[in-house]
């Protein structure tokens, strides 16, 4: 086994108690002495503070040095208008596959003379690889030495107010450059948790002295990758390498949302990405199988691998759980899968085998929770 | 008090064995959110398994410390499995044991040795 890459915040994660364990090669928090629940409830209470570093930061610039030129060279890899994205404005996207699978989620965003691309830990390697065979007519440059710390929760805007005043011009989705203490603090109003809240990136040597200053508004809490998963699932959000990988297309994962019109057939910029031909042809025909969320009915949580089945006694699976587990602000157990779109309708019953037993499970609608995004 | 190595206390309760779980092991599960336990007047055999327990984390479960027949169980944590954390030694007991012959007890670990396993 390779050795694990330790965060820029270490010390302090150690400092607070946390509790460390490996993640996709990095040695990261999976919750504080708190505890899961009471970090998750916190974090939708008042706010709570993620380091998430782990994370690839990617700068892509295109050689010829016109703004418009990287949106376009992006647009070849991800089917999403990016040409169309304001600067410092942030949209959610992915890399394709030429079969119409996705290589990785990420976070683009336009500012100005090139576009910063936030992408998963896991996948760094695999999307550093695509972006540079597939955008020969660009810079690529790897983020070094700068942490990525999300605040998130209703209280989140008032915590980053004390330390960047304009925190609240922000609306969602908005991404600027801001100085604290001499520092260039890169801030998105976004995160992966359902709430309102705000992703930093900084340089990892005042990481430390940021992450304290906001950690003493009591308020904040810190919060591990446990809570972070809890708080995705609520969320309805995907979470790479369970709910979607290179054999799950965006439409099978629900992800149409994210592929505005300009990319759609007969779109200004119809196509030209990666397994358009399959994403295209899914979003005129619908797909076989469809990502949806559900609601096992009691306590028992339904996690990752558990079989569904479309009656309580025989016959084989009609598909799998691709993200479960016990939803805290729901006081109730929570998933997500796949299944066979003449089971997707919310409302319909299926059975999921907990046990060698099969319970039933309500398809429900995604988010299982309205998020408070600050439009 | 007795313990097992798989983190179980067991106390003797009249002619009963009353088993739950060490504070250690309440700690390393996480916040419970779920307990499944079994029906009374069960007969269980040695390291059958008898309680699931789902953590926050992950799902485990509780084996039969030994043979006997289950006479009572917990209902409480069915309502607040988070009493497993609140109080392990105490009120989140799982269930009670009718046992032939309770000098099997006498096998298991006394605090000391638990704790200086654990350590």
């Amino acid at each position: 086994m390779s050795e694990l890459k330790p965060l820029a915040l270490r010390a302090l994660h150690l400092r607070l108690g946390a509790k460390m364990v490996p993640f996709a090669g990095y040695e990261m928090p999976v919750q504080y002495p708190m505890g899961v629940l009471k970090e998750h409830l916190h974090c939708r209470a008042a706010a709570g503070l993620f380091d998430v570093s782990h994370m690839g930061q990617v700068i892509v610039t295109a050689k010829s040095g016109r703004p418009e030129d990287t949106a376009l060279a992006l647009e070849r890899l991800i089917p999403v208008d990016l040409l169309g994205l304001k600067e410092g404005r942030q949209r959610y996207g992915f890399l394709t596959t030429p079969a119409g699978g996705i290589i990785d989620d990420l976070m683009a965003t336009n500012r100005g003379d090139h576009f910063f691309v936030v992408v998963n830990a896991a996948r760094k390697a695999v999307d550093l690889a695509a972006l540079k065979a597939g955008l020969p007519d660009c810079d690529l440059g790897e983020v070094a030495g700068r942490a990525l710390l999300a605040l998130q929760g209703p209280q989140a805007e008032a915590a980053l107010a004390r330390l960047v005043p304009d925190a609240a011009d922000f609306a969602f989705m908005d991404h600027g450059i801001r100085s604290w203490q001499g520092v260039d603090l890169w801030i998105s109003r976004s995160g992966y948790t359902g709430e309102d809240g705000f992703e930093i990136s900084l340089p990892e040597a005042a990481a430390e002295a940021f992450a304290t200053r906001l950690l003493e508004d009591p308020a904040v809490a810190p919060i591990g990758l446990g809570a972070r998963d809890s708080l995705r699932l609520e969320a309805g959000l995907c979470l790479y390498g369970h709910d979607i990988d290179e054999t799950t297309s965006p439409i099978e994962a629900d992800l149409a949302w994210a592929i505005q019109k300009a990319r759609r057939a007969s779109g200004a910029r119809a196509g030209g990405f990666p397994g358009a031909e399959r994403i295209l042809r899914e979003l005129a025909e619908g797909t076989a199988r469809k990502r949806v969320g559900l609601r096992p009915e009691g306590r028992a949580p339904m996690r990752e691998g558990t079989p569904l089945f479309a009656a309580e006694t025989g016959g084989d699976p009609v598909g799998t759980i691709t993200s479960g587990g016990f939803g805290p602000s729901l006081e109730a157990p929570v998933a997500m899968g796949y299944l066979p779109a003449s089971l997707c309708a919310p409302g319909t019953t299926i059975w999921g085998e907990l046990r060698g037993r099969r319970l039933p499970v309500t398809v429900a609608a995604l988010p299982f929770r309205p998020s408070n995004y600050k439009r | 008090m007795k313990y097992t190595k798989d983190h179980e206390w067991l106390r003797v309760e009249g002619e009963l064995v009353v088993v739950g779980i060490t504070e250690y092991a309440a700690q390393q599960l996480g916040d419970v959110v779920f307990v499944e336990l079994p029906e009374v007047e069960t007969q269980v055999a040695q390291d059958d398994e008898v309680v699931v327990i789902e953590s926050v984390k992950a799902a485990s479960d509780i084996l039969a410390p030994v043979e006997g027949e289950i006479v009572e169980v917990n209902e409480k944590l069915s309502d607040n499995p988070g009493l497993v954390n609140e109080d392990p030694l105490g009120d989140a007991w799982f269930f009670k044991m009718k046992i032939d012959d309770l000098s099997v007890l006498d096998e298991f670990m006394d605090e000391d040795e638990y704790n200086e396993m654990i350590s």
